[in-house]
């Protein structure tokens, strides 16, 4: 058997064992989950600014979004998280969600790894790249808007 | 509150963006890395051209909840800042708007990855 026969039979076998996702259901799933995540978002939202009528737009955002990190992060350490995301896919990563679960998951997972180089830098492994490529950008269009 | 038709447009043009995602997942097996990374850099756009204002004063979380809104406040603030602490506010600017949302994720995450031990995953 030849090296190329070997990859291609191997490939073969990856093809076999992996989790099928199934397209139209996982298209349904993601729709609804991911809709539901942003009207409870909406919903945090609009109670937060009848409870603080002075409350700024602009902060009360910010607070649906912590609450939305939080509320993710604890489903996350509870083990229910990674059973919703199984159905949801891209439902639970695309909400501010999957950043969060992103940053928590790996924490967990490599604290036995030690506190500094396990959980500590583990912790940036997914949202890492997020936080660079968002912050580049924005430099980026700071300066654009700065000489224009 | 708002009307609850609105609830509507937040519920299906959220479920729309998730959507889109998972077309993506379905048809290039792209990464949680690179969609994210993807969807954000498509928020910083979209506010980086301006269009991203009234596309939220519709959608609202629709728009906001998913990450294209996390790159939108990036852009928002950067362009924001620059109006009033010139060259300072292009680098300040971004994380400035979004540090909560950060700082929100790296404390929950500390706390949750010291409390809660990872289990072996069942599907």
């Amino acid at each position: 058997m030849t090296e190329l026969e070997r990859n291609e039979r191997y490939n073969q076998y990856v093809e076999a064992k992996i989790a099928k996702t199934h397209a139209w259901p996982s298209l349904f799933n993601a729709f609804w989950i991911g809709g539901l995540i942003c009207v409870i978002g909406q919903l945090f939202n609009d109670m937060l600014i009848a409870v603080f009528p002075t409350l700024q737009t602009e902060s009360a955002w910010s607070y649906t979004l912590i609450f939305i990190i939080f509320i993710a992060s604890f489903l996350t350490g509870l083990g229910v998280f990674d059973k919703i995301a199984v159905h949801a896919g891209a439902g639970t990563i695309i909400p501010i969600t999957g950043f969060s679960n992103s940053i928590v998951s790996p924490a967990m997972e490599f604290r036995n790894e030690g506190i500094v180089f396990g959980m500590c830098a583990k912790m940036f492994v997914i949202a890492g790249p997020v936080i660079v490529f968002g912050t580049v950008a924005s430099t980026i269009v700071g300066l654009i808007y700065l000489f224009i | 509150m708002l009307p609850w038709y609105e609830y509507f447009i937040v519920f299906g043009i959220g479920g729309l963006i998730c959507m889109i995602g998972q077309i993506l997942v379905i048809t290039t097996k792209i990464t949680t890395a690179r969609i994210l990374v993807l969807f954000e850099m498509i928020g910083v756009a979209l506010a980086a051209i301006g269009i991203y204002e009234p596309i939220s004063n519709f959608a609202k979380a629709g728009i906001n909840v998913p990450i294209v809104g996390f790159g939108a406040s990036l852009a928002k603030g950067a362009i924001e800042a620059v109006q009033t602490d010139g060259l300072l506010g292009a680098f300040s600017g971004g994380l400035a708007a979004v540090a909560g949302g950060i700082a929100a994720a790296i404390v929950f995450g500390s706390l949750i990855g010291s409390i809660f031990k990872a289990r072996t995953k069942k599907y």
